[in-house]
Parts: C-alpha cells; sequence; structure tokens
C-alpha cells in the first residue's frame, strides 16, 4: 500500500540523520507508527491489539523480576514463592500483576480473537496474518500452563499431571512420550526444571512471532468494521496522533479494570487449592484449570473416550487454522451479514456455557450440556461458516469508509 | 546432490538426538526404581499406600470376600479383561490372591483414586473411585465404570518371604 502522506521522512537532527543514513530504524518508525495510513472509522474493538502487547510487556517484565527470586526445585519452589510475597520488597505486588496478568493477557486476546472472527479480519488477503495469531494463542497457552505448574501447589502438580497425561492417550508410544516430558516417571523435579526453562523461553518466542504477525499486518493494513478496503486518503488517518491516542486511551481503561483486581482481587481468578504445597500422593477432590483454558477443557470431557476427547480439545484450537477456507462469504464484516452475526454471538455463548461447565464436576446436567456445546463448537466452524457463506445474502456495501462514515455523521 | 543432501539430512538426526534424548529420565530417577515393603501389619481388609518411582503403589490386603467377588465376575463385563488371577501374581508365577498390589494412578488421566484409606469412598464395585472423572475400579483395581481406558496397572514385584515384597 503506498503512503498517502508524503515523502521520505527528512531528519532535522543531525544525530537521528546519521543513525538513520546507516540504519534506518527513525524511517521504519515514521513510516510505521507515524504516517501510517490507517482506516479512520475504527471502533474500540481495535484497541485490543495494542493492549494485548502492553499485557505481553509487562508480563515479561514482571517475569524476569520473579526470576530473580524463584527457585525451580520442587523442594524449594513453594517456599520460594510465599518468600516473594511475604518478605521480598514489592514482590507481592510484581506477583499479582504476574499473576493476574496472565488473566488479563488472555482477556485481551480472546476480545482480539472475536474481533477477528466477527468482523472477518482473518479474509483475504490477511490469512497469514490471522494463522500467526493462532500461533500465538497456542504458544500463550503452553507459556501459561508451564508457569502455573512453577508455584508448585496442590492444583500446579495435579494440573500438570492431567495435561501430562493426555499424550499418554497417543497409540502406541503414549506412555514413552509422557515419561519424557516429564524426564521421571511422574511429574517431579527434572518436570518443574524444564518447564521454568520453556517458561522462560516461550515469551520471547511470542515476542518473535507477534513481530511477524505486525509486519504481516503492515503489507495490507488493518482490517475495520466495515470490512472493505480503504481506497484513498479520504478513508485514512496516519496512525499517530489519531491512533497513538486511542489505543493509549484504550490502554489506560484496560489497566483501571486490571489494577482493580490486582489491588482488591488478586487471587479472585485464581485457585485456592494452588496455596497447598504439591502432594503428589493425594489428589485433590476437584481439579480445574484457570479459567481461561475452561471451555477447552469441557470439550476434553465431553467425550466419553479418552483418545477422542484429546483430539477433540486440540482440534478445537486447530480448527481455527483453516477458518480463512471454511468462511465462503464474500463480504468480510459481520456488519453486512444479517443472519452470520447473530451465530458469531451464539458462539461466544456456546464458550462461556462450555466454560462453565469446564468449571464443575462432569455429572448430572453438566454431561449432556458439555456434549451439546462441543457439538455446537464444530458445528459453527465446519458446518455454518461454509454453508452460510453461500446462502446468505449480505447487505448492501457502502461505496467507501468516508461515504459511510460522513453518512453516518449527517443522518 | 542427493548423496550430500541425504548425508546432511542423517547428520541433522544425529545431532539432534541427543538434544532429545537429554529430555529422558537420568541415571539418578531410573537408580530409584525399586522399593521393598514390609506388609506384616497390613491387617486384612486393610490397604496402604507407598511411593514408587514418585508414584502411590497401593498394597491391599483382600478379605476372602473381595477376593471371591474379584474372581467371580465374567471377563465379557469388563472393558478392559484380565482376570483377577493374572493380577495378584509375583515375578516368581506365585500367586497371592490375599495380596493386591496395584498403582495407584488412574489410567485416564493419572489423578490417584480414593478408596485405600479407611472411610474413602471406594465406588460401586467396591475397590477405588476417581474422583477426577468419576472411574471406578472393583476389588481387582479393574475398570468397571466411567471414561479410564484401562485397569490399575500390576507392577512387577516379588514377595522374598511372607511378609516382605520388593516392587520395581
Amino acid at each position: 500500500m503506498a503512503s498517502s502522506h508524503g515523502a521520505p521522512p527528512v531528519f532535522k537532527n543531525k544525530v537521528v540523520a546519521w543513525i538513520d543514513y546507516r540504519l534506518p530504524i527513525f524511517s521504519y518508525i515514521e513510516k510505521e507508527y507515524h504516517t501510517f495510513p490507517t482506516p479512520r472509522n475504527f471502533n474500540y474493538f481495535w484497541n485490543f491489539g495494542a493492549i494485548a502487547t502492553v499485557m505481553l510487556v509487562l508480563m515479561i517484565a514482571t517475569g524476569i523480576v520473579l526470576a530473580t527470586n524463584y527457585t525451580p526445585h520442587a523442594t524449594l519452589a513453594f517456599d520460594s514463592v510465599e518468600r516473594i510475597m511475604r518478605d521480598v520488597p514489592s514482590g507481592w505486588l510484581v506477583r499479582y500483576l504476574h499473576m493476574t496478568g496472565a488473566s488479563f493477557f488472555f482477556i485481551a486476546v480472546y476480545i482480539h480473537i472475536f474481533r477477528g472472527l466477527y468482523y472477518g479480519s482473518y479474509k483475504a488477503p490477511r490469512e497469514l496474518l490471522w494463522i500467526l495469531g493462532v500461533v500465538i494463542l497456542l504458544l500463550m497457552m503452553a507459556t501459561a500452563f508451564m508457569g502455573y505448574v512453577l508455584p508448585w501447589g496442590q492444583m500446579s502438580f495435579w494440573g500438570a499431571t492431567v495435561i501430562t497425561n493426555l499424550f499418554s492417550a497417543i497409540p502406541v508410544v503414549g506412555d514413552a512420550v509422557v515419561t519424557w516430558l516429564w524426564g521421571g516417571f511422574a511429574i517431579d523435579n527434572p518436570t518443574l526444571n524444564r518447564f521454568y526453562a520453556l517458561h522462560y523461553l516461550l515469551p520471547f518466542v511470542i515476542v518473535a512471532v507477534v513481530a511477524l504477525h505486525v509486519v504481516a499486518l503492515h503489507v495490507h493494513g488493518s482490517n475495520n468494521p466495515l470490512g472493505i478496503d480503504p481506497k484513498g486518503p479520504q478513508d485514512t488517518v496516519p496512525f499517530h496522533p489519531y491512533y497513538t491516542m486511542k489505543d493509549g486511551f484504550g490502554v489506560l481503561c484496560f489497566m483501571i479494570v486490571y489494577a482493580a483486581f490486582v489491588f482488591f482481587a488478586p487471587n479472585y481468578l485464581g485457585d485456592v487449592a494452588n496455596y497447598i504445597p504439591a502432594d503428589p500422593m493425594v489428589t485433590p477432590t476437584h481439579i480445574v484449570p484457570e479459567w481461561y483454558f475452561l471451555p477447552f477443557y469441557a470439550i476434553l470431557r465431553a467425550i466419553p473416550d479418552k483418545l477422542g476427547g484429546v483430539i477433540c480439545m486440540f482440534g478445537s484450537i486447530a480448527v481455527l487454522f483453516v477458518v480463512p477456507w471454511l468462511d465462503t462469504s464474500r463480504v468480510r464484516s459481520c456488519t453486512f451479514r444479517p443472519i452470520y452475526k447473530w451465530f458469531v454471538f451464539v458462539l461466544v455463548i456456546d464458550a462461556i456455557v462450555l466454560g462453565i461447565c469446564g468449571a464443575h464436576p462432569p455429572e448430572g446436567w453438566y454431561v449432556p450440556v458439555s456434549r451439546i456445546g462441543t457439538f455446537y463448537y464444530f458445528f459453527h466452524f465446519l458446518i455454518l461458516l461454509p454453508v452460510l457463506g453461500k446462502i446468505e445474502r449480505p447487505l448492501p456495501l457502502p461505496p467507501s469508509i468516508a461515504d459511510a462514515v460522513l453518512k453516518k455523521k449527517a443522518g | 546432490m542427493v548423496a550430500s543432501g541425504a548425508m546432511a539430512a542423517v547428520g541433522a538426526i544425529a545431532t539432534a538426538w541427543p538434544f532429545i534424548n537429554n529430555l529422558n529420565p537420568a541415571a539418578d530417577t531410573l537408580a530409584l526404581s525399586s522399593i521393598e515393603v514390609n506388609v506384616k501389619s497390613i491387617a486384612v481388609g486393610q490397604a496402604i499406600t507407598v511411593k514408587w518411582r514418585g508414584k502411590p503403589v497401593f498394597i491391599r490386603h483382600r478379605t476372602p470376600e473381595e477376593i471371591k467377588e474379584a474372581e467371580q465376575v465374567k471377563l465379557a463385563d469388563l472393558p478392559d479383561p484380565e482376570s483377577d488371577n493374572a493380577r495378584v501374581v509375583d515375578t516368581a508365577k506365585k500367586v497371592r490372591p490375599e495380596w493386591l498390589i496395584v498403582i495407584g494412578v488412574c489410567t485416564h488421566l493419572g489423578c490417584v483414586p480414593l478408596g485405600t484409606k479407611q472411610g474413602d469412598p471406594r465406588g460401586e464395585f467396591g475397590g477405588w473411585f476417581c474422583p477426577c472423572h468419576g472411574s471406578q475400579y472393583d476389588t481387582s483395581g479393574r475398570i468397571r465404570k466411567g471414561p479410564a481406558p484401562k485397569n490399575l496397572a500390576v507392577p512387577a514385584y516379588l514377595f522374598s518371604s511372607d511378609t516382605l515384597v520388593k516392587i520395581g
């Protein structure tokens, strides 16, 4: 996309000019974050990419500080976390920021994904952008899971046991794979050590994939609520100051809610059982993962067969990779899809229902409800998305972004 | 070209192997692989939990009723058919129906089933009940109901006398 905002920048500051001539970082920032032409009609859903980026940086910063006091050893880990909470100056704050931050990182990313699904951001030419996003989600899940093991509480230990045992469902080599993952015959010190190493590594891998995600984004620019391409300068505004300000405002609002949880309800989103040291001889009566994994956990348990459950759980994420090709509609945005837009909301409700089922023991009503929920989840992506795109009649698209925005203002 | 490419691939795999193998259990972890337990103090009807390879092992001194119940089940009724006799035999092929020794790890997703301690729920089949996802095991540790696919595993063990058993 050609920049509509003038010639390459000339830097007045001689030092800046000297550096930029040799390493064009200032030109890059100027082009990609200042004059970058951005659709003028973003709504607040477009804040969540920036919010997620801020959360990623915050998680890495708090994580590195925590690592300076944490001890990755089965007999010392729990006490070292309690020491961070009680004795280390501001340790409680840094840990609560990290712990609650994980939840809020997922909140931001889930809203970001919803935005993509509702406004068809995954459609051509942004398929690879979307796929990189799903890769980030998978990396985040792996990182969050391994991070949750580090405090070595009861839920850490048994959550890790249940999740690593998923791999034992693999035919023939399953048990050997699980022993290999553990580095022993059960979850123990070798497991904790390798999880710590990977928990420290993966966030930086996420940073790298986020960088690719942003590169892919800046090739064709952002999608927008109307889902139509900008046709000229009248449809766009420069990224700075318009969206740096709007993103800044969005980040601030998000931080207020986040801070409220950090200071007033830091343990609300966690499980109390994780304040009991890990005991390999006693399973807690009710094992639940963190809230952001609950819908997937419900899918796992909904299937009465072990291997089938594992396949469906991984399949529920894997299906996201092919969404750009499952959706056959020729319009992107649900604004112009009178039928499908409601089904996106039904999918959100379905995910919440699955989450509730995942939080409860699999008995009584929760069993049939989680089965229906699982069925609907796959029905949405595998049947509804391809079929509806063919039979649904989209509303007429406006001639341009400017036209739609100005008409809305006038009307 | 093809030959050198193939050589490079073989070299790459050969180089990757030590890194993959590095994650397998270390020699000191493997060295913890057997324990000896004195079962003299376990009264009939009681059971204990011992730790072996970081996992719980249940040793149950079964009552004659429990043995009878386990032996009379039709194999066709079992999801993972196995006779009771095949589960209470040590590595010297000696059958001791009064001693049931199983690894206390649910074959579904690895929780520790309840039923070893007195007062624990033992499920509908009088063996063990897994609180995580509701699997139920009988007095031979065989899966009878719930999502677990297999019977509780029987570790290799050997009675060196009537009261001393070596597990592993």
